[in-house]
């Protein structure tokens, strides 16, 4: 029997097999292709993002929408000059915090009054009437660790964390607070869930050792107040070593990078985390259909098994660059090759 | 003995631990000169934390951290102006387009603590740059971009340079597509900020 995209979800996050591999097609500039507009246009109004969510999950059959429009969104909540260009997502400008004793004064943005964000709530409720239960409206919150890489600057983040651990410890409860209060309004205009994106916590960028000591406790703290489920994305970031460590933070769903083995990280998640990953999207401007449809297929036999598995970018923003072709290679191939049971998988062994 | 020292200055450093690596430091200077300390120590130790960045066992912070440490202990060793420090050929690195100055940091910070030295031009764009460049009469030019579509429009700066300046890119895009450098023209890409040594090594040997 055929599932709704929600009953597919839902499945595999139980860890059992749905009808067929759910995918998450995180292309968020696209919509402005589809509507014929600029980046900048599109992001101008709700209605541009409802309309380019929708056309696109009826052109690719892919299982979610998402309300997200840009990672910058958050730190021009707080302030900061957002930098549009014509052909890739908008960058953060100068960080606003200039140095840390700013940090002492910082006050996180009031939701009600940031256009802004009244903006993505907007489309998360049209979104919500428009699919009802049907699909998964992914709702977006930057974690409070991550969010200083755009509010201060990566270095300068850094140098804080190590250096001087009580205006870090203060700069992560303001950031608590807002990533909180941020994640539950999404999620009472009708997200489904929150991706919490904390590509700092990768190992990657933190070692394990300090993780435990920074972004673990944030992120239990953080996930522990937000009134639904959350998928903890790392943005491309390695996260192998800190599987179980992740699981203990209380999110359902981990966004995995290219870089590491996906049968090795599904194997560390079995039963514990579901798996969203892990197509590379720089590359995947050149790839031909042929190769993706390779490419696919090789990551539904590494990972689609069992349930606890979604298909996706590694990123979680498709770059404006990939061809519409592209995109649907990746949709024929997932309908063609993730249908359960995955029969095909031992046979190709 | 070297090797010893080697393995001990670079366990301070993912430590972060200033204090203990400008002891080895001090140590190690009772053995060798300055910059025989920075060719047999200090580069060697930040080479391996390049590497283990590179297999996944080194986060960035530490990468990030030791660079800067070992900045400040070959400062010392060598100031700017010192006759073991290398000044040519003229070199500059930069963050492109973007606010995200990490890597920067990160190649300036190894370079520097690798004897090398470098102007810093903070962020630029196309029209900058190209100025600068010229103006500074650079023929080695460093650049690194958090942005794919950033990292594209380096294809711009290489075409209105005409040839007549090494560049050398590096960042997350390139990282992800191995085949982007070749791309938009580059010389040479740097998957790491101890690999974007070894190529200023190898261009500075060329052009010296």
């Amino acid at each position: 029997m055929t599932q709704t995209s929600l009953q597919r979800v839902l499945t595999t996050l139980g860890h059992k097999e749905p009808d067929r591999v759910p995918f998450f097609l995180l292309a968020t500039m696209h919509g402005a292709k589809e509507l014929g507009l600029s980046i900048k246009e599109y992001f101008s109004k709700a209605e541009n993002v409802v309309e380019g969510q929708l056309r696109m999950r009826a052109k690719y059959r892919h299982d979610c929408l998402t309300s997200f429009f840009y990672v910058a969104i958050e730190v021009e909540a707080w302030g900061s000059e957002v930098v549009f260009c014509d052909d890739g997502p908008p960058n953060s400008g100068m960080p606003i915090i200039r140095s840390a004793e700013d940090i002492k004064h910082l006050e996180p943005p009031k939701i009600e009054e940031t256009a802004c964000l009244l903006k993505v709530l907007k489309t998360t409720e049209l979104l919500k009437a428009k699919v009802g239960d049907e699909a998964p409206i992914i709702g977006v919150a930057i974690s409070p660790f991550s969010l200083p890489v755009m509010q201060m600057g990566f270095d300068k983040y850094i140098e804080l964390m190590v250096e001087q651990p009580d205006l870090f410890e203060r700069l992560m409860k303001i950031n608590e607070a807002f990533c909180v209060a941020w994640s539950n309004a999404q999620l009472e205009v009708g997200a489904t869930a929150i991706a919490y994106v904390d590509p700092i916590s990768s190992t990657t960028i933190t070692s394990r050792e300090m993780y435990l000591k920074t972004g673990f406790k944030v992120a239990q703290q953080t996930l522990a107040q937000i009134k639904g489920p959350t998928a903890t994305l790392m943005a491309s970031g390695r996260c192998l070593p800190i599987v179980g460590d992740l699981a203990q933070t209380g999110t359902a769903i981990i966004g995995v990078s290219v870089l590491e083995d996906l049968a090795e990280i599904k194997a560390a998640c079995q039963n514990k985390l579901t798996v969203l990953g892990n197509l590379n999207g720089i590359e995947m401007r050149r790839w031909t259909p042929e190769q993706t449809e390779t490419i696919v297929k090789d990551v539904i036999a590494q990972a689609g098994p069992g349930g606890g598995f979604i298909l996706s970018d590694n990123h979680g923003e498709i770059p404006w660059q990939v061809p519409d072709e592209i995109l649907m290679a990746i949709s024929e191939a997932v309908h063609k090759w993730g249908r359960y049971p995955l029969n095909w998988v031992e046979n190709d062994d | 003995m070297t090797k010893a020292l080697v393995s001990e200055f670079k366990q301070a450093l993912l430590m972060l631990d200033r204090l203990a690596a400008k002891r080895i430091s001090a140590e190690g200077r009772q053995r060798l000169s300055p910059p025989e300390f920075v060719e047999k120590v200090v580069i060697p130790a930040l080479e391996e934390v390049g590497e283990g960045w590179e297999d996944g066992s080194v986060a960035l912070s530490q990468v990030y951290m030791s660079g800067r440490i070992c900045e400040g202990i070959v400062d010392a060793l060598l100031p700017p102006g010192d006759p073991d420090r290398k000044e040519k050929p003229k070199m500059a690195v930069a963050v492109f387009e973007d606010h995200h100055m990490l890597g920067k940091r990160i190649v300036y910070s190894m370079l520097r603590a690798s004897g090398f030295e470098l102007l810093d031009y903070g962020r630029v764009e196309t029209e900058g740059l190209i100025q600068r460049v010229k103006a500074d009469g650079v023929r080695v030019l460093l650049l690194s971009t958090l942005m794919f579509p950033s990292a594209l429009r380096i294809k711009e700066v290489r075409d209105r340079l005409n040839g007549d300046v090494k560049i050398v890119v590096g960042g997350a895009p390139f990282r992800f597509d191995d085949q982007l450098w070749q791309e938009i023209g580059a010389d040479a890409m740097g998957k790491t900020a101890s690999e974007a040594v070894n190529i200023i090594t190898q261009i500075t040997g060329e052009k010296s």
